[in-house]
């Protein structure tokens, strides 16, 4: 294509030296090739003339001849662009330019600017956050946006809780495929590598309705770091060593990019812990194997585009040996004893129990731009997740087979049509159709606790943008179809003490003596909606408002689950009455952004009817003695919560920065506090920074969580050791806690084009006992102690 | 890379999934492992028979709580030969789970006690020497003496544990490991 362009420029260069009747005008505007964003100052070059464009990216010119020219579009950090225009037909021209600028080495400033709404509250972690969670996982690296926390099981499974909510509240968008890998279970993490992210945004509710409509709680979007369309190579490597749990990773990325559009990206992480310790006692089987490794390739033209791109992760995470636990007197002797009851040498084998999950990730999308009407893009992906749990179980044998061995497969196909020719509106519209398909495996010896399913989802959405000047109107609609098609296995009793009996009687399709082969069918309608306005005055001010309707349909867990769960000594019970929850939200954010301080105040308001929650109710008895039973309901709730931040750059090399955040979430009819709700945290930093000095930076942190004193009840359960009834402290919260962390980085040259950036960290430096509420093995154990971290980044 | 060749090409991959989906087949139920339905205690002192039985027809995964039957009571001051017998009766016919606890003996251990007022004594009349492969000097617990004195009403609790510490003073606390079984009964000597 280029070279037919430029033998045109020069076939026309030399035809527009006959000059007649010139009084053609050509107008139009300058914009981003990726964003749209208006760009002053790009240069327009006609013959020897060049024009300038203005501040909203708009060029006029003047006294042009009916015949065609030849344009030099250009702009700093762009490709030029040449573009031959027959001014006999057309007047008024709009050019794209492709940004090449080195992505790679910008720094995103973290909430600097939203890209995924315009109105609700988001904020962005950038390269310099990711690199240094770099050995970590997500949901660490996400604790660093206010009012994100985690859901965690040990220190290794981490899940990310947006404003107060988790699981399938908050969708994760992993390069543009929606994550499918049974992000269901509180014990499930992300099956992402970090390392593969560009930046991550996390969007806190449901207006990104492009997404899903679903995402109660918020969406997480991870995207990769764009290729410059220029022939470059370009690599990466962070290696990153731990002496708490004395591991380490590295990973490691290249990239080649060509003039013509053509690119490869290739990535791989290696990460290697041993068991983590805490302040007094090892945290026997904690340590973790992950390896992750991602392959892209495609071209990016001007106006269209392919690529293909696969990811593959797998993980093996041991859990914490003393969170295995017969019965309900185990548990109680737990929460009673002050440390955990298996405590051996360090090491850095995995035993039972143990989870090992592989995740594949496939990818295809082509996009076309269509000149004055917009952007289509197609894209169709393919997701493989097994999990395989481990547990201690009474042979050797039996031992190496999973007691949970699901393999979840999914297709998705979407496509979108995004209309941004006109410079003060756009739409955008699209469809998503799905198919998922889950297997359990049953060999495993244990029975089902999801059972084989087919699943299919249909959905499509519009949404729009309106600018009036500094006024941002956004708005969007959204309809989800759900089907589940499942083949559930029931142990007749269950059945008929969950009353399924008389309600569900239609559904059983076999009779296997002690249990009902059962075919629950049911489909949803979920209906979505948003709309909200960003209004920017007085130069640096900010406000986002933002109401957002979302609909849920209940997942394969909080429909069927049904039974022991071997790993939390819990029984564990769906309910197939469960109906889909829906969301209000409202939120706001007032923010204020200048060079020597800002701050930003965001209020939210979450009305959930039918909130589906799980927890602890009862116990029942077996010869193994009591289980906790946790099930699953539906209540009307409310979240009530506020984000708050506030930086000083108070000196030129010296700047603090505080966060507070803080969720109260209540059921509406009686005024019970919800399960797992984060507790208030409150965050501040100082920061050294001085560029001269080899760009060093370093930082203090101090992180206070407060005690969560609104909680659930406790149960009172039977303990057949003891022969009678006592208080199970199942839900009392840990008290509160103050950790300090410090971190330097320098940057030092290596050579002409290539860095290395030497960081190191010191996570609670005091070496404080402490536990943490929204950590499963809270009764088990302490949390992580002191831990030094260094950290090397290369780039080359 | 012509697209209007690979444009089709997606739409037909975007297809594909819709057409391969059917899938009638039924899943097969779980043979469940690891399951204990019933134990029972038969408690000999020459022609006096006393069995403590307990049955859970659904296992720990279902709702239904054990049952407790009793044959009777213990004669004061009397010497009982124990033994424990375990079985998963969900299975036809029943399995036979004291072989699966002597193939392992020395990853499991009974331990009983006596509690409420109920004046009784145990020992371990097995080690785990006993069952294959014959080595181990630590006790099992599959069989044991009961001894009686005074007349008293209390609960008698034996547990199960897999993979305790052994050797180990005799006591739960001290021994840790996994909880297979745990059942109390209500127990009158007189």
């Amino acid at each position: 294509m280029n070279k037919y362009t430029l033998t045109l420029v020069f076939f026309f260069g030399i035809t527009v030296l006959s000059a007649q009747d010139c009084i053609k005008t050509l107008s139009g505007r300058v914009m981003d090739f990726h964003d749209g964003v208006p760009l002053e100052g790009a240069t327009i070059t006609y013959n020897s003339t060049t024009m300038l464009t203005d501040a909203s990216g708009k060029y006029t010119i003047s006294g042009l001849c009916a015949t065609s020219y030849a344009f030099t579009i250009s702009h700093e950090d762009c490709n030029s662009q040449v573009v031959t225009i027959d001014l006999d037909k057309v007047s008024t021209k709009d050019f794209y330019l492709e940004h090449h600028l080195n992505e790679l080495q910008e720094v995103k400033v973290s909430g600097a600017k939203p890209n995924k709404t315009s109105s609700s509250q988001e904020e962005t972690i950038g390269k310099d956050i990711l690199e240094k969670y770099s050995g970590a996982s997500l949901g660490d690296a996400l604790r660093q946006i206010t009012g994100v926390s985690s859901l965690n099981t040990g220190s290794t499974i981490v899940k990310p809780v947006i404003q107060g909510l988790n699981g399938s509240r908050v969708l994760i968008m992993n390069n543009g495929v929606r994550m499918q890998d049974m992000e269901w279970g509180d014990e499930h993490a992300p099956n992402v590598d970090i390392n593969t992210a560009g930046n991550v945004t996390v969007v806190k509710g449901a207006a990104a309705l492009r997404y899903g409509g679903d995402a109660i709680g918020g969406v997480i979007v991870m995207e990769p770091n764009r290729v410059p369309a220029k022939d470059t190579l370009i690599g990466k490597t962070v290696l990153t060593g731990a002496s708490n749990g004395r591991g380490g990773s590295v990973t490691s990325e290249i990239i080649k990019g060509y003039e013509n559009g053509w690119f490869l990206k290739a990535q791989g992480t290696l990460k290697r812990f041993g068991d983590v310790e805490a302040p007094d006692y090892i945290l026997s089987n904690t340590g973790l194997f992950e390896k992750g490794a991602s392959l892209a390739f495609g071209v990016n033209k001007f106006t269209y585009g392919w690529d293909a791109f696969y990811s593959f992760y797998e993980n093996e995470i041991g859990v914490l040996a003393a969170s295995h636990i017969g019965n309900v007197d185990d548990l109680i002797e737990s929460i009673n004893s002050s440390q955990p009851s298996i405590i051996r040498d360090f090491t850095y084998d995995i035993d039972n129990p143990k989870q090992e999950v592989t995740h594949h990730l496939g990818r295809l999308r082509y996009f076309k731009r269509f000149e004055k009407l917009g952007k289509l893009t197609a894209q169709y992906d393919f997701q493989l997740n097994r999990r395989f749990e481990f547990d201690i179980r009474q042979t050797a044998e039996l031992r190496k087979i999973p007691s949970i061995d699901l393999e979840l497969t999914t297709h998705s196909f979407t496509s979108d049509f995004k209309f941004d020719s006109k410079s003060d509106f756009t739409l955008d519209t699209g469809i998503v159709l799905r198919y998922q398909e889950n297997f359990a495996d049953p060999s495993t010896g244990v029975r089902r606790l999801i059972p084989d399913y087919n699943k299919y989802d249909a959905g499509v959405f519009v949404t729009g943008e309106y600018n009036i000047n500094d006024l941002v109107l956004d708005a969007g609609v959204r309809y989800d179809y759900n089907q589940i098609d499942a083949k559930k296995f029931y142990q007749k009793t269950r059945w008929t003490e969950r009353g399924y009996d008389a309600e569900f009687s239609d559904l059983i399709i076999g009779d296997f003596g002690t249990q009902w082969l059962t075919n629950p069918k049911f489909d949803y309608h979920s209906f979505s909606g948003t709309i909200g306005l960003n209004y920017q005055f007085r130069d640096d001010y900010v406000l986002r408002a933002n109401y957002a309707l979302s609909q849920r349909a209940p997942n394969p867990s909080e429909l069927f689950s049904d039974g022991l769960h071997h790993s939390a000594a819990r029984i564990e019970l769906g309910d197939l009455r469960i109906d889909q929850e829906t969301s209000h939200k409202l939120s706001f954010s007032l923010q204020k952004n200048s060079e020597t301080w800002g701050w930003e105040i965001a209020p939210y308001f979450n009305l959930i009817n039918d909130y589906i929650l799980l927890e602890p109710t009862s116990v029942e008895l077996s010869l193994r003695g009591a289980f906790p039973v946790w099930e699953y309901r539906q209540s009307d709730a409310r979240l009530l919560g506020l984000d708050a931040k506030l930086y000083t750059q108070f000196h030129t090399n010296w700047r603090t920065d505080h966060n507070f955040s803080i969720v109260k979430g209540k059921e509406t009819d009686g005024d019970t506090p919800l399960i797992n709700m984060p507790a208030p945290n409150f965050n501040n930093k100082l920061t050294f920074q001085k560029e001269d000095w080899l760009g060093l930076q370093m930082s203090v942190e101090s992180e206070y969580v407060f005690r969560q004193n609104e909680f659930p009840p406790n149960i009172e359960v039977f303990s057949p050791q003891t022969g009678e009834d006592v208080l199970l402290e199942i839900n009392t919260p840990p008290s509160a806690y103050h950790l300090l962390h410090a971190n330097a980085d320098i940057l030092l040259p290596l050579g002409k084009n290539n860095t290395v950036k030497i960081g190191a960290t010191i996570n609670n430096i005091l070496n404080k006992n402490y536990r943490n509420y929204l950590n499963r093995q809270r009764y088990f154990a302490d949390e992580v102690g002191r831990n030094f971290l260094i950290r090397l980044t290369f780039n080359y | 890379m012509n697209t209007r060749k690979f444009l089709p090409i997606l739409f037909l991959a975007g297809t594909l999934f819709v057409s391969c989906s059917d899938d009638d087949d039924n899943p097969t139920p779980v043979n469940e492992e690891e399951v204990i339905t019933t134990m029972t205690v038969r408690l000999t002192a020459g022609n006096d028979v006393v069995t403590l039985k307990v049955f859970d027809e659904d296992g720990a995964d279902g709702p239904t709580a054990p049952v407790v039957e009793i044959s009777g009571n213990l004669a004061a001051n009397t010497t009982y030969n124990g033994t424990v017998e375990l079985l998963n009766e969900a299975e036809n016919p029943a399995e036979d789970i004291n072989e699966e606890i002597e193939a392992e003996a020395d990853e499991h251990q009974f331990f009983f006690a006596a509690g409420g007022g109920l004046n009784l004594i145990t020992s371990y009349t097995d080690t785990e020497a006993d069952y294959p492969p014959l080595t181990g000097t630590n006790p099992v617990g599959l069989t044991f003496d009961l001894e009686t004195t005074d007349a008293s009403t209390g609960t008698f609790t034996i547990t199960l544990r897999h993979m305790p510490k052994k050797p180990n003073d005799g006591t739960l606390a001290d021994a840790g490991g996994d909880t297979d079984i745990s059942q109390s009964f209500t127990v009158t000597i007189q």
